[in-house]
């Protein structure tokens, strides 16, 4: 009810009475102190734009829905009529017993056996941060995360009151080195961060994979020192090329002589990649007493997740391998989009730009000329071009690094598209490059490494707190050899 | 105060202002419910002009933010519908939106606003103007102040704190308008002036146009660099009314009272100011002339404090359509 709505039921007409900035005021003394910390920020508003018929947006996290058979749904919902009351009734807060041996499935699918026991069903992957920062986050708390990391995440550290760590990643995920030197430069000042949130698989938004050397070190520092480590593997199944990874879930179980339980990592995993986000399917897989209050938070939350799409999934499962083939499908279907995508970055983005090559998953992270500020050109394109992507700041916490990177999804949309797309955004990066020139703004050296603290003469010098540096993220620049060879595919 | 009418409110749009549009819009149909009126809102698309000609409303209320609503466009069109709507008209509008026409008409006029130049994307890229550049850093200095000419919120503006950053923001600006305008950075306090010219006073419409008490924008952390976090919601607190002296209360008045007359403002508007910090000067950045009617927005904070109810404020603003 609006405050203008409180107004008149008390007083018909509404008029000669005292209301709305005082109740604003009223409202903002009610308001919990951590909302402060969310704020709607003008490039949010910008990307609620982008919903629009004329945009092409390579801008969402979706996967693909429109290849999932209509009549196997009709013939999957059926099933769950038979047990109407039951579809339509409560369910436990931990899930469905039969949601939980289709997740035993998926994850030994991704080569992790767990006990359906250490398993709770969430509404979808997303739950999994929340309920997690709910039960280790007081205000101040902090968690160490990748730069970029998802920026679907960043709300949920910021509502509550988390101080977030970003470790740059490099074309190996993040380097365990780095993260080192922070947890030292923590403990120095008698801090722990509470958690480790990574996403070891085709990381969203940088594309990149944690190679197997860093996992196992992963794995050895959380353990050495007692540090929980939460692994977001939505994407794990969708790989396109290369061999599958062992999860940091099963390192770790594996390291500590046990078959099928960590006590360090909580795994995130989800329906919505290799299935549908509309179920809003997820879960976690955790130690015991992490998992205990996760229940007891997601009872607060929503005391359950939905059984009508748990009994869907059990019905789906039940069919005998059809969700296997269609994640099969799914990864030609990708793959061959991924393709595209490249090959169109390639012909449109320019010498200036450079982009991370996943080996699967959902997105590519492309990065412009440092000059050129990607939440600008966000307006630009999709004012004279129709195209929309994800900035790159949106995947920092600070709100301001990652400023010449975007975020693109080549799983969502058709290859046409895709195409399309790149291309505009390619006209409007070639529009700014061209008035950077008629600025006489000359372009960044090509080779960047060993020459970020200098300055040029008469300039006062980089400040030291990296942050005007910041803005460069240093995701994998491929070598000239790779360079040559793009050219030549044009 | 008067009769029941049909009132059309305009909201939405696609400009990149569209969804606090969305929000004054709402806040000012429940409003205009309230006091009584028959009120329908239009999402403002292709069908606007079929709407109107099938609603016949006896006034649009415009609380449309963004190039169209607010530069004159669609004040223009309700003209040649020959319908009455609320707020300036286009002329007013077109000098009030276009940031760099208007500090040139406060500039001519005397009245102070922080140095600056104006770039076109057109004169850079046909024109060479890019070799002005030097000159005009000599003479603004640095922090500079880059903005689009016409945008409503602060998107596309930056700080360049040296030469070598002056071009990405220039280039950052013109995404969002093919015009920039580069201002000397005045430290100091932020201040919003609300005018009201309708229904000043118990003298009715011919009354001079008044001052409301004047919100002050106090940003939570110090954020030199960082535009968007200091304007952003939640990262700056409103203080209203803003604790200054007498005489820069009134100066900051009256200063907003002639640039609303300047500009040939009608019914409302908010003008924008800065006290420096060190001198007590007064500088007028820019005005505004459809401005946010949210539930945080400035207007109805000032309203509030001159004891003026947001439903007597959108009554005030609807009588700005029946008193051109």
């Amino acid at each position: 009810m609006s405050s203008q709505e409180m107004e008149r039921s008390s007083t018909p007409g509404g008029r000669g009475t005292r209301p709305t900035a005082h109740e604003l005021a009223r409202y903002e003394s009610l308001f919990a102190a951590r909302t402060r910390g969310m704020k709607s920020s003008a490039m949010r508003e910008m990307m609620a734009l982008t919903e629009r018929p004329d945009v092409i947006s390579l801008a969402g996290g979706l996967p693909d829905t429109s290849t999932f058979p209509p009549e196997l749904y009709e013939r999957l919902m059926a099933e769950v009529s038979l047990q109407t009351a039951r579809a339509l009734q409560y369910g436990p807060t931990e899930g469905m017993a039969a949601t939980a041996e289709c997740i035993v499935q998926v994850m030994a699918a991704e080569g992790t056996a767990i006990d359906p026991a250490d398993v709770i069903v969430t509404t979808g992957g997303q739950q999994v941060i929340d309920l997690v920062c709910k039960t280790l986050i007081d205000p101040g708390d902090v968690i160490v995360a990748e730069a970029p990391t998802y920026p679907g995440a960043v709300p949920s550290f910021s509502a509550y009151q988390a101080e977030v760590e970003q470790i740059e990643m490099d074309s190996d995920g993040m380097p365990i080195d780095a993260l080192e030197e922070t947890l030292d430069r923590l403990a120095a000042q008698g801090r722990r961060p509470k958690f480790i949130y990574t996403i070891p698989n085709f990381q969203n938004p940088g594309g990149v994979t944690m190679s197997l050397a860093r996992r196992r070190r992963l794995v050895e520092v959380a353990r050495e020192r007692e540090l929980l480590v939460l692994e977001d593997n939505p994407y794990g199944l969708l790989r396109y090329e290369g061999d599958p990874l062992p999860t940091l879930y099963s390192l770790d179980a594996a390291a500590v002589g046990r078959d099928s339980a960590s006590d360090l990592v909580i795994y995130l995993g989800t329906f919505s990649k290799i299935l549908s986000p509309g179920l809003r399917l997820g879960w976690a897989v955790a130690p015991r007493p992490v998992l205990e209050k996760l229940n007891l938070c997601k009872q607060g939350a929503d005391l359950c997740s939905s059984p009508v799409t748990q009994m869907f999934v059990s019905a789906y499962f039940a069919e005998d391998g059809a969700w296997l083939r269609h994640v099969e499908h799914l990864r030609e279907l990708y793959r061959a989009r991924r393709d595209v995508m490249f090959e169109a970055l390639a012909e449109h983005f320019g010498e200036s730009a450079d982009w991370t090559r996943p080996e699967g998953g959902l997105f590519i992270w492309a990065t412009l000329d440092e000059r050129i500020d990607t939440t600008d050109l966000l307006a630009l394109a999709r004012n004279t071009e129709g195209v929309a992507f994800v900035p790159g700041r949106a995947a920092y916490m600070d709100g301001r690094s990652g400023s010449s990177s975007m975020r693109l999804n080549f799983a969502g949309i058709p290859e046409a598209e895709i195409r399309e797309g790149i291309a505009r955004i390619g006209r409007a990066i070639s529009q700014q490059l061209g008035l950077l020139g008629f600025l006489g703004s000359p372009p960044p050296p090509a080779a960047r490494e060993g020459e970020a603290g200098e300055a040029a003469p008469g300039e006062p010098p980089a400040p030291d707190t990296g942050e005007g540096l910041a803005d460069v993220v240093k995701l994998p620049r491929r070598p000239d050899s790779a360079r040559g060879r793009r050219r030549q595919d044009r | 105060m008067t009769a029941p009418r049909r009132v059309a409110v305009l909201k939405g749009g696609s400009s990149l202002e569209r969804s606090v549009s969305l929000r004054s819009g709402a806040q000012v149909e429940d409003a205009l419910r309230g006091l009584g009126h028959e009120v329908s809102g239009i999402d403002v698309g292709t069908d606007l002009v079929e709407q109107l000609l099938a609603l016949e409303p006896d006034a649009v209320f415009i609380a449309l933010h963004g190039p169209q609503g607010e530069d004159g466009t669609v004040q223009s069109l309700m003209e040649a519908l020959a319908l009455p709507y609320t707020g300036s008209p286009p002329a007013a509008c077109a000098r009030g939106t276009d940031k760099v026409l208007a500090k040139q008409l406060m500039r001519e006029a005397g009245i102070p606003t922080p140095e600056f130049e104006s770039l076109r994307q057109g004169a850079i890229r046909d024109l060479g103007a890019g070799g002005a550049v030097p000159s005009i850093e000599r003479r603004l200095g640095f922090p500079m102040v880059v903005k689009p000419a016409r945008g409503g919120s602060a998107l596309g503006v930056k700080f360049a704190s040296s030469s070598t950053e002056l071009p990405g923001a220039m280039v950052g600006a013109f995404s969002y308008d093919g015009t920039v305008l580069l201002e000397r950075h005045v430290s100091g306090r932020d201040l919003a002036v609300s005018v009201l010219g309708t229904g000043a006073g118990d003298g009715g419409s011919d009354a001079r146009p008044r001052a409301l008490p004047i919100v002050e924008a106090v940003p939570r952390e110090e954020g030199f660099y960082d535009y968007e976090s200091r304007y952003g919601i939640g990262m700056t607190t409103f203080v209203c009314p803003a604790e200054l002296p007498a005489d820069i209360t009134d100066r900051a008045c009256n200063l907003a009272i002639e640039v609303y007359e300047l500009l040939g403002c009608h019914g409302f508007a908010r003008i924008d100011l800065m006290v420096d910090h060190e001198t007590a000067e007064l500088w007028v950045l820019e005005a505004n002339v459809v401005p946010g009617m949210t539930e945080t927005s400035l207007l109805p904070q000032a309203a509030d404090a001159a004891g003026i109810s947001f439903d007597e404020l959108v009554g005030l603003m609807l009588e700005s359509a029946f008193t051109r």
